[in-house]
């Protein structure tokens, strides 16, 4: 099973294919790792290659030409490099464990490359399926879906209003027009800003408040709104962090700076 | 007013009228509900079946997809009309393709099932990349530390690829361990 055809430049040459041995210069190394899935992928495919029999691995020699792999990897791609290594651990675990000599009565059971087979034949079988569900045509590809245009012209229906709905619809709004009649919005003389710069400056000196010990009850309703108003703010704007332990325990307010 | 009894030819139409200007598949519930209850569903099966074959010589084929059924240009068309649209259709990278294959034949997966089969890591990009297009979504959370999000596909999925049900997926390979020479 051969990764997909790769066009890249090294030196300014074109690489047509994969070179025949397992040496890869550094450089186009990116270029190949961008070919392989992953270590299951590379690993089928040093299998394949080497027309190598998948339910007889020769460990030594598989687990060799991935070292040799992930060297050059490890160099170049790190963050790629992790998942190769983890591989590389276990090939190595599987080889160990095939030299050590087994029980007698386990050998017929127990070959350390089972699960290793295992794997690699279901990714294999992912892989073979992926590329069938590839093949298959889809919509907005090969499928076009007919849609003629048909207009809904939907007769309005219009409610049927009576006298006595439009009295009962006129006393509600009387009645709602008169909790509006005394509310006169005056510009309050406290301002958020000032009450933001107020609580910073307990906070400076008493380092942490309690949430409640931000409001002075005795202040009136007004005063506890801005000063939560200003609360909110210095939050949004980061300067203060608020927190809790746990669901409904106290709230703790701190200045950022003090924290840094 | 409907009258008590429409000759097959009308019911066909009405039939082909609502399926040719639905913007989704249509189920059989959805087309009953023409009928105002007067409709079998053994008979509304037996005239879709029947309008499928008065469309065979058309450029137009009826089609049964997972949601419903619904009107699609034939195949054979697809390049040519191909050339009316700008873009290309979207081309999947590898990952995305073998992360849709394991969810599709192994669903409900976590994304460590993904990982475990792939032997890398998922790119959360892949897994958005199929959320948006519709084809897969989260149908619950598998009770282990961390309560990962199960992924599965969804019906769209099997709609835009012209299927019925999982079942019409290209067959899985079957694992050959019984024949594991060991």
């Amino acid at each position: 099973m051969l990764p997909p055809v790769i066009s890249a430049r090294l030196h300014g040459e074109p690489i047509a294919s994969l070179p025949q041995d397992l040496y890869i210069p550094p450089e186009a190394l990116e270029v190949y790792l961008d070919a392989f899935e992953g270590p299951l992928d590379l690993l089928l495919y040093l299998i394949r290659k080497h027309n190598l029999d998948i339910l007889d691995i020769r460990m030594a020699d598989l687990t060799q030409q991935y070292m040799s792999y992930v060297d050059k990897m490890h160099a170049a791609k790190l963050e790629l490099a992790a998942d190769y290594l983890l591989m590389s651990a276990m090939l190595i675990e599987i080889k160990s464990r095939m030299l050590l000599p087994r029980p007698v009565e386990l050998e017929q059971e127990d070959d350390p490359r089972a699960e290793l087979v295992r794997r690699l034949l279901e990714y294999e079988a992912i892989k073979l399926v992926a590329q069938k569900i590839d093949a298959l045509p889809q919509v907005g590809r090969e499928l076009l879906v007919a849609q003629a245009c048909f207009e809904h012209v939907a007769k309005v229906q219009l409610p049927i209003v009576e006298m006595e709905d439009l009295l009962v619809a006129w006393r509600s709004v009387l009645e709602r027009a008169k909790h509006y009649t005394h509310h006169h919005i005056s510009r309050e003389q406290l301002s958020v800003r000032e009450h933001m710069s107020l609580i910073l400056r307990r906070l400076q000196q008493e380092g942490m408040l309690e949430f409640t010990q931000i409001f002075v009850i005795s202040e009136g309703v007004q005063k506890m709104v801005t000063y939560f108003l200003a609360l909110l703010e210095l939050a949004r704007e980061g300067l203060v962090k608020m927190t809790q332990q746990a669901a409904y325990s106290p709230i703790y307010v701190q200045a950022s700076e003090l924290m840094a | 007013m409907m009258q008590e009894t429409q000759s097959i030819q009308q019911l066909k139409n009405i039939l082909e009228a609502a399926l040719l200007t639905s913007s989704q598949p249509l189920a059989l519930e959805e087309m009953l509900r023409l009928f105002e209850g007067k409709m079998e569903r053994a008979t509304l099966r037996m005239l879709l079946d029947e309008l499928k074959s008065d469309w065979n010589e058309r450029t137009l084929e009826l089609v049964q997809i997972a949601s419903g059924w619904r009107f699609q240009a034939r195949i054979e068309y697809a390049e040519v009309l191909g050339r009316l649209s700008p873009e290309k259709p979207p081309k999947y990278s590898r990952a995305t393709l073998e992360t849709l294959a394991i969810i599709a034949y192994k669903q409900p997966v976590t994304r460590g099932d993904i990982e475990e089969i792939r032997g890398v890591a998922v790119n959360q990009t892949v897994l958005r990349t199929l959320i948006e297009r519709g084809w897969i979504d989260v149908v619950g959370h598998r009770d282990v530390p961390g309560r990962p999000s199960l992924f599965a596909t969804t019906k769209n999925f099997l709609d835009d690829l012209n299927l019925r049900s999982l079942q019409e997926l290209p067959p899985i390979d079957n694992l050959p361990q019984q024949e594991m020479e060991i």
